[in-house]
């Protein structure tokens, strides 16, 4: 099988990008979508070419490191996987397939396919995180968490953090990798202590980098891991409630 | 990637510059409308008041289909709401103020938060496939703008009585005045096309009011859509009756 890549090329973060367009032959069906960027750039390498800057680690879709805008849809066509996983079967011999990377305000381009996610650890370093002390290793299920709420923290904590949602939406909004991030913590009774302060925090430093939310849905089409928007109405309810509690607890603390 | 100057709160490791200014906060209430989401539960809850008020207008505009008589008493009664308890005109125009506050708060949350996504996403794709968004969920701008057009043409036409009257407009002659109004074919037409955007904008608004509140369980999801789908096809399909009922004949002086 045979395909043209039409590939976002950019050679730093100032720099003006522009499309080239490469044609790759003997491109087999269980090919990997990024073993065809590795094949196109052996082949780029030996011509004496430089080779099309793009991340990936793990190649096995739990990383988060790759993420592509695949012929207009982040991680490609497919639905809850990565770029990784996206395999060649899924498209046909002689597809023109147009490859960019994820274009927000907030992920400048590094290199070609690179950019830099740096904002989405802000957010988690403003609270994405339990630093309330829990005492030692405690048994295993010596606390009692109904199952369904205990299901919903591990569908939120599966986010890797590729940041598909914020590419996907038509906003440039961080709202579904925030609210992922804050409710596989906030539903869990290990992070209540901390729930008020953190959900303002990681809320308001989103809103440093990204845009707002309008309910478009196409970041839980886009996210590799098929978290749900519920998780943003989550957020939105916590949110203001953090701003009603976290102004009771200003009263009870002494500076 | 150059390294710039650190927003407060955030650490060294985060070389990329924020796109918004933190905001110095103002005191409880008023410090969530600085922010986008309390900008959107502003815009859900002045979303809802204002469906309340297209709700109780278009019932009460089914009237027409009882003659002049009641038509016209129903609408001067508006002016004499609780009137034995309150002076005439007094909670019509608390009510005006009212719908004047949420029309404001409405239009200028959407507005900055519009201005908010545009510098989160200076740069389109070159393609973009969209997958959940529709056609009424990426156009609320343009039939937010649209409805708003539409308002000032309809209060200009039917409250002031100064556009658009066709044979005349006679303060009171509510009756008369909306078929005179209704009976030119081009103005029935921007009737028609204000309930359609109004239809547009209700289809993705009343649904995005759940989510925006964060009124959302998994059981009951389904109904968030369904009640959004019911509500608009209700408000607009009978509002839609009105200019077509005036242009066939079936309400006549």
């Amino acid at each position: 099988m045979r395909v043209t890549l039409k590939i976002w090329r950019q050679a730093g973060p100032s720099a003006a990008g522009s499309f080239s367009t490469y044609s790759v032959d003997d491109v087999k069906d269980e090919m990997s979508f990024l073993e065809v960027l590795d094949v196109l750039n052996e082949r780029l390498t030996e011509a004496g070419e430089e080779p099309v800057a793009f991340d990936s680690d793990c190649r096995e879709g739990i990383c988060g490191t790759c993420g592509l805008m695949i012929n207009g849809q982040a991680h490609g066509p497919q639905r809850g996987t990565a770029t990784c996983q996206l395999h060649m079967r899924t498209f046909k011999d002689g597809d023109e397939i147009t490859v960019e990377p994820w274009k927000v305000a907030s992920f400048p381009i590094m290199r070609d396919l690179i950019v830099n996610r740096a904002p989405l650890d802000a957010i988690v370093e403003a609270g994405g995180f339990i630093s309330a002390d829990t005492g030692g290793a405690p048994d295993a299920n010596l606390i009692p968490i109904p199952k369904p709420v205990a299901d919903a923290a591990m569908d939120a904590a599966a986010c890797i953090g590729c940041g598909a949602c914020v590419a996907a939406c038509p906003n440039g909004a961080g709202q579904l990798f925030t609210s992922a991030k804050l409710a596989h913590l906030n539903l869990l009774p290990q992070g209540q202590a901390q729930r008020w302060d953190r959900t303002e925090r990681m809320v308001e430093t989103m809103e440093l980098f990204f845009g707002s939310c309008t309910n478009h849905g196409e970041c839980q089409e886009a996210c590799p891991k098929e978290i749900s928007i519920d998780f943003i109405a989550l957020m939105n309810r916590d949110y203001v409630r953090s701003k009603v509690k976290n102004r009771k607890l200003i009263g009870q603390s002494f500076p | 990637m150059t390294a710039t100057q650190e927003a407060p709160g955030l650490t060294k490791n985060i070389d990329v510059r924020p796109i918004n200014k933190p905001k110095k906060p103002l005191p409880f209430p008023l410090s969530l409308y600085q922010t986008a989401v309390g900008k959107k539960w502003v815009m859900a809850l002045t979303g809802i008041g204002i469906m309340g008020f297209v709700f109780a207008h278009m019932i009460g505009n089914l009237k027409m289909y009882l003659g002049a008589e009641e038509y016209n008493t129903y609408a001067e009664s508006l002016r004499e709401l609780l009137h034995p308890i309150m002076p005439k005109h007094v909670v019509l125009w608390v009510m005006r103020f009212g719908m004047i506050g949420m029309f404001a708060f409405h239009i200028h949350s959407a507005y900055t938060l519009t201005l908010m996504n545009r510098r989160s996403k200076p740069q389109r794709y070159s393609r973009q496939d969209y997958v959940a968004a529709n056609y009424a969920s990426r156009t609320m701008r343009v039939s937010g703008i649209l409805l708003a057009a539409f308002l000032l043409m309809h209060l200009a036409n039917l409250t002031w009585g100064k556009v658009l009257t066709g044979k005349g407009f006679v303060e009171g002659e509510v009756y008369a005045n909306v078929i005179h109004s209704l009976e030119q074919p081009l103005v029935a037409a921007l009737y028609i096309v204000g309930q359609l955007a109004l239809a547009s904008h209700l289809f993705h608004g009343a649904w995005s009011i759940f989510q925006s509140l964060g009124i959302n369980n998994p059981r009951y999801n389904g109904l968030r859509k369904g009640f959004a789908y019911g509500f608009t096809a209700l408000v607009c399909g009978l509002n839609l009756t009105f200019p077509v009922a005036v242009l066939a004949g079936i309400v006549k002086l």
